[in-house]
């Protein structure tokens, strides 16, 4: 019993940085019904800004709110630069989708230029071996961080959604595009910030996932890709299902590697997006889109 | 002029004697091509040749079925280990070929189910996770993989006289000639104009009685054959295979060349394979600058030349076909 909640609070912590990254591709693909596959590696990026600015001797409270504003303003400048004339010369859905692949590989040949592609640790504030006991289980300092970052993170996405004016904005933009613009909404530019915040949230996780794993170029696209996972699994276009899907996923990985099998557990994020399309193509918390001629 | 006058003209493969005389000054400079160029130039268009027939498969989904797939690496891999286990059974080259490329099939139209019901972004995404499953299955298993020291493939035996490098770029050049003549013709077919509804629209295809599930499986078996071909030519140029070759990076390669070579194109497959072989050569220098490029030449295509360099080729041979008007 203490093993099985050892190994769940292990998982919750890992699956809520999971459910952040969701969250930035389920934001972006309810409002724009793209796929954005260079979510990683923008937070790839803000995560090595993060770097540089720490090891240049700044303190981690400026380093950390540098990275998320250029993770951010680099999804924004994407959005106005690169989707929107693609847009107009009548991009298909497809298309864009590719666009943020081509995206995703220009950011990598960056990175690797400018960080090369050895290993580097990442000197953070919170320290993994540094651990307090809960009753019959260990917490380590970071994996409470980690939660804690994931919890907060959602949190204030949800208040940002629910309860302010332009989250009302971005709601009613991704319902019905066009009803929002006869409604005098500035379409493009709340979309321009959903990017942003999108891709502000997914460098958060990049950041408290650096410690854990070596800082390398190639390092989020494991993580990237069980948020992906997250996504399918809690529904493509809600962000509560982000967010539990995320959880779930950690937890149910982190179980696997204790109980069954170390070496596949990796794999489970894939099998559990290929059943979960199977059977239910929603997810577990969204709705389906029908479609007519 | 430029006048087809029945359906039969229409799929004529050359309809110009012109097209003809080219189309054989360019086999005829392939086939001499080791009397003349450097011999890096023979393995450059050999492992050209084995990535064109990968790229056609690939095309032949995403550009005609329009279903996405990100999966190719898993059937890369594949094609080429169960190309690499049957050489080292004794089974001859073509055997082995022909097996990987039916084993990569088969598993297509495994991941074809789930096709039947996603579409679009979905699909991307159960593609995607298929390919990393099939790389940590080989990566974690040492049977299959044949453990750390990678699994060795027994190299080709040269005939007739020729070098081995010789001798392999003619059984390559041989077989994408083999495949282009076959795609050719399979998306000239009743099969390919099925194909070509679905990508246009699945619901309206299924009203005009294109069998759905029939098509859509075929077409994922059709391209994951091609791609266990290239999987097994792959192996069996490299010699010597590693789970490492066959990862995400591989995909998105193969889906660049896509990409750049033009959706829907069976000679931009080939001209997308030539592109994402010669830019890292070319760049061997500056090696963090080849995904750059590759990215900023999706970008530039898919704004500027949807179509990719085949529709340039298009509208190069469209304007001296009307010169001096335009």
């Amino acid at each position: 019993m203490e093993r099985f909640l050892q190994y769940a609070l292990t998982g919750l912590s890992a699956g809520s940085l999971y459910g952040l990254v969701a969250l930035g591709i389920v934001l972006i693909y309810r409002s724009t019904r793209v796929l954005n596959f260079a979510h990683g590696d923008v937070a790839t990026l803000g995560t090595f800004v993060a770097f540089a600015f720490v090891s240049q001797g700044y303190p981690f409270y400026v380093a950390f709110p540098v990275a998320l504003l250029v993770g951010g303003v680099v999804a924004i400048l994407f959005y106005f630069g690169v989707m929107l004339p693609a847009q107009r010369q009548g991009a298909n859905l497809l298309g864009q989708v590719i666009l943020t692949l081509g995206l995703a590989l220009i950011f990598q040949g960056v990175i690797v230029y400018q960080w090369g592609a050895e290993p580097d640790r990442f000197p953070f504030p919170l320290s993994e071996t540094k651990t307090w006991k809960l009753g019959p289980i260990y917490i380590s300092q970071l994996s409470l961080g980690t939660l804690g970052a994931g919890l907060v993170g959602s949190l204030l996405l949800y208040l940002l959604v629910q309860k302010t004016r332009l989250g009302l904005a971005m709601r009613a933009t991704s319902e019905n595009l066009p009803a929002a613009q006869t409604l005098g909404i500035p379409t493009r530019r709340v979309l321009g910030i959903s990017w942003g915040v999108a891709s502000a949230l997914g460098v958060v996780a990049g950041i408290f996932l650096a410690p854990a794993l070596l800082l390398d170029p190639f390092f989020m696209l494991d993580p990237f890709l069980k948020g992906f996972a997250a996504a399918v699994l809690g529904g493509l276009n809600s962000l509560p299902g982000a967010v539990v899907g995320g959880l779930v996923l950690g937890v149910a990985e982190s179980l696997t590697g204790g109980y069954l099998t170390i070496q596949f557990k990796n794999t489970l994020a894939f099998v559990i997006i290929i059943v979960v399309l199977l059977v239910r193509p929603e997810g577990l918390l969204g709705h389906e889109f029908k479609e007519r001629v | 002029m430029d006048l087809v006058e029945s359906y039969r003209e229409d799929l004529r493969f050359a309809r110009k004697p012109i097209t003809w005389i080219l189309l054989g000054a360019l086999l005829v400079g392939l086939l001499a091509l080791p009397w003349y160029a450097h011999a890096s130039w023979v393995v450059r268009l050999t492992v050209i040749a084995l990535y064109a027939i990968g790229v056609m498969g690939q095309n032949i989904l995403i550009g005609y079925t329009g279903q996405i797939s990100f999966g190719q690496a898993g059937f890369l891999a594949i094609g080429a280990y169960t190309f690499g286990h049957l050489k080292l059974l004794g089974v001859p080259f073509f055997l082995a070929l022909l097996g990987a490329g039916i084993t990569a099939g088969l598993a297509g139209v495994i991941v074809g189910f789930p096709s039947i019901r996603l579409k679009g972004p979905y699909l991307a995404i159960a593609t995607l996770g298929f390919g990393i499953a099939v790389y940590q299955i080989f990566a974690n298993s040492e049977v299959l993989s044949g453990g750390r020291s990678g699994l060795p493939v027994p190299k080709l035996e040269p005939a007739f006289g020729l070098s081995r490098e010789v001798f392999v770029y003619y059984i390559y050049l041989a077989l994408l000639l083999v495949f282009t003549v076959a795609t050719y013709n399979l998306i000239s077919s009743y099969v390919g104009r099925a194909f070509v509804a679905i990508r246009d629209s699945d619901i309206a295809a299924e009203v005009m009685g294109v069998n759905l599930t029939r098509y859509k499986l075929l077409a994922f078996a059709v391209s994951s054959f091609y791609t266990g071909v290239h999987g097994g030519l792959f192996a069996q140029f490299l010699g010597h295979l590693e789970p490492q070759t066959f990862n995400v990076a591989e995909s998105l390669t193969l889906f660049v060349a896509v990409i750049v070579g033009g959706l829907a194109s069976v000679e931009g497959s080939i001209l997308g394979a030539t592109f994402v072989i010669l830019v890292p050569t070319l760049l061997s220098e500056y090696r963090w600058f080849v995904p750059v490029l590759f990215g900023l030449t999706i970008l530039v295509v898919l704004i500027f030349e949807p179509l990719g360099l085949a529709g340039r080729w298009l509208k190069t041979r469209l304007y001296f076909q009307l010169w001096p008007f335009r």
